[in-house]
């Protein structure tokens, strides 16, 4: 694994950030040379990556870095432009639909059938990967307590709220029990209160042995659930490490400095150091801890958002 | 191996059914709107008045619209699709499973036949409402189903080729409705010239007519234009795969 300082220090010259899995864990996603063109727009260029089997991993990056790109050839939705991908083993180029059996998606647009109840999205999701009725209608129940909408079975999806739509696309990417989840940006728009309810499940979801690939905006998202965390930035990899560690690079606590409508941010080691500057400024200051959105900042000169 | 190239399809024509189902009731009466108002504006002004042939022009109408309809409702499915791609996003789902393109569009074209068909039920029952004699064989739903595949076919290729909605609508209005007007539905081809004749036969729609209307008299319809429907519906089934493919792209 790369240390913050020298992933920065590639990103600003001609290499890229490399991405292996966990020491312990086999690789259970794998792409090598990723690259995708939408006319004269490179949305990726090149980036390699190993996801271990049963990791939580963030892929972050601001919006148009290629996030969902990524996602969206890793589940066969999109070709690539070159590279290669492997799933569970399965070469996505030889075996599209054996890649796609391992797989389940929760895409960032919700994409319910909106005039269908939660029950039979459930269920024609079932039948698109071939599971028997008596399995599908098990499997659906259990589904529907896991995520906590047992009520709403019958219920038309546009009669839902947006954290219950949420939930139902969980229940539905994770139908056919797939070995890998990919969720891009599962918390999108949703509240506060909502967000830390699906974090919940996400994390279960783990824990009951899903790989998740996890695609987000939000720096605390990506903080709170994720093992390993990715930066993309322009189609590129910038950054990849646990998040503590990436945050450790920077150093513990962070000051923000605002200064005639322009707010720069300086890392320190420890509280004691952070505050002694602070101190010394004639502007106004926050001190507070450093977050990842500070090591996104220190490897691409920019915010996330 | 056949089955695993049309791997899904089952799938893709349940989900048509259960939103079929939801919305029978509405859409049944959407389908009589039209034929009934061509029923009651033309059928009610010359319905009365006898073709070459003898029969009246309700009887001649009847069938037309039926061809009509045929082409129409399953073309309709193009703007299901094309709402479900780039609004509703649901054809994501489809992209995401273990689906083959064949599959796809096996089942989103059966959908369109089991609408093209509820569609001429409809009109059948309008015409029977009106006092219609309507011989409903075979040969007069195999014509109509014929149709309705090869533009269901069409309308899934037309649905991953269109970039918006608007599109769609273009298609719609400078191919769909000419063809669904001059296709032999609404007045003998033999009063049009030589040279607008031999285009007219070129439209899918022409030989659905010509074949849906000696069906419903109880005569023998021509099987050329049952082959040709055959064929071009093969043809724009492989084209709508081929679209799906690479509408991944």
């Amino acid at each position: 694994m790369l240390q913050i300082h020298k992933t920065c220090h590639d990103s600003a010259g001609e290499g890229q950030a490399e991405g292996r899995p966990r020491a312990s864990a086999a690789p259970m996603i794998q792409f090598e040379g990723l690259t995708k063109s939408f006319g004269k727009v490179q949305a990726l260029a090149g980036v390699s990556l190993e996801v271990g089997a049963g990791e939580l991993f963030a892929y972050l990056g601001p919006n148009g870095a290629g996030k969902t790109t990524t996602i969206r050839i890793l589940t066969g939705l999109c070709r690539p432009g070159g590279g290669q991908v492997r799933v569970g083993g399965l070469d996505m180029a030889a075996d599209p639909l054996g890649v796609k059996r391992l797989c389940g998606l929760a895409p960032q647009a919700v994409n319910l059938d909106s005039e269908l109840s939660v029950a039979e999205n459930l269920d024609v999701h079932g039948r698109l990967f071939a599971m028997p009725a008596a399995q599908r209608r098990e499997r659906s129940a259990e589904l529907l307590e896991y995520v906590g909408l047992t009520d709403k079975a019958r219920a038309q999806v546009k009669a839902l709220s947006g954290g219950m739509k949420r939930r139902a696309m969980l229940a539905r990417a994770l139908m056919h029990s797939p070995r890998v989840l990919f969720l891009d940006e599962p918390t999108a728009g949703l509240d506060p209160a909502i967000r830390r309810r699906i974090w919940a499940l996400i994390k279960q979801i783990q824990q009951d042995g899903t790989t998740i690939f996890l695609t987000t905006h939000y720096i605390e998202e990506a903080e709170f659930l994720a093992e390993r965390v990715a930066f993309l930035d322009q189609g590129r990899l910038v950054a990849l490490d646990a998040p503590a560690a990436l945050m450790a690079g920077l150093g513990a606590w962070s000051v923000d400095v605002v200064d005639n409508h322009h707010m720069e941010s300086r890392h320190f080691a420890t509280r004691e150091e952070a505050q002694e500057f602070a101190a010394s400024q004639e502007n106004g200051f926050t001190v507070r801890r450093v977050n990842l959105e500070d090591v996104f900042m220190a490897c691409t000169g920019r915010k996330i958002q | 191996m056949t089955l695993s190239l049309i791997r899904g399809w089952s799938a893709v024509y349940w989900r048509e059914l259960l939103i079929l189902r939801r919305r029978l009731s509405r859409m049944a009466a959407s389908m009589a709107v039209s034929p009934l108002l061509y029923v009651v504006a033309f059928g009610w002004a010359f319905g009365d008045r006898h073709m070459p042939d003898g029969r009246t022009y309700l009887e001649f109408l009847i069938p037309g619209l039926a061809a009509m309809a045929s082409m129409t409702q399953a073309w309709s499915m193009a703007s299901e699709i094309n709402i479900s791609r780039f609004y509703w996003h649901i054809f994501e789902e489809f992209q995401a499973a273990p689906v083959s393109h064949l599959g796809y569009v096996l089942g989103e074209v059966l959908g369109g036949v089991t609408r093209t068909l509820l569609a001429v039920a409809v009109i059948c029952g309008i015409g029977f409402a009106f006092g219609v004699p309507l011989h409903l064989g075979p040969l007069f739903w195999l014509a109509a189903a014929l149709n309705g595949w090869v533009f269901a076919s069409l309308a899934v290729a037309s649905a991953m080729l269109v970039r918006t909605h608007a599109d769609q609508a273009l298609a719609t209005s400078f191919i769909i409705t000419p063809m669904g007007f001059l296709g032999g539905t609404f007045f003998p081809l033999e009063r049009l010239p030589d040279w607008a004749r031999s285009a007219v036969q070129l439209l899918p729609v022409t030989h659905a007519a010509g074949a849906m209307r000696p069906a419903s008299y109880g005569l023998a319809p021509p099987l050329f234009s049952y082959l040709l429907l055959a064929g071009l519906g093969l043809a724009s089934f492989l084209l709508a795969a081929r679209c799906v493919d690479r509408a991944r792209d």
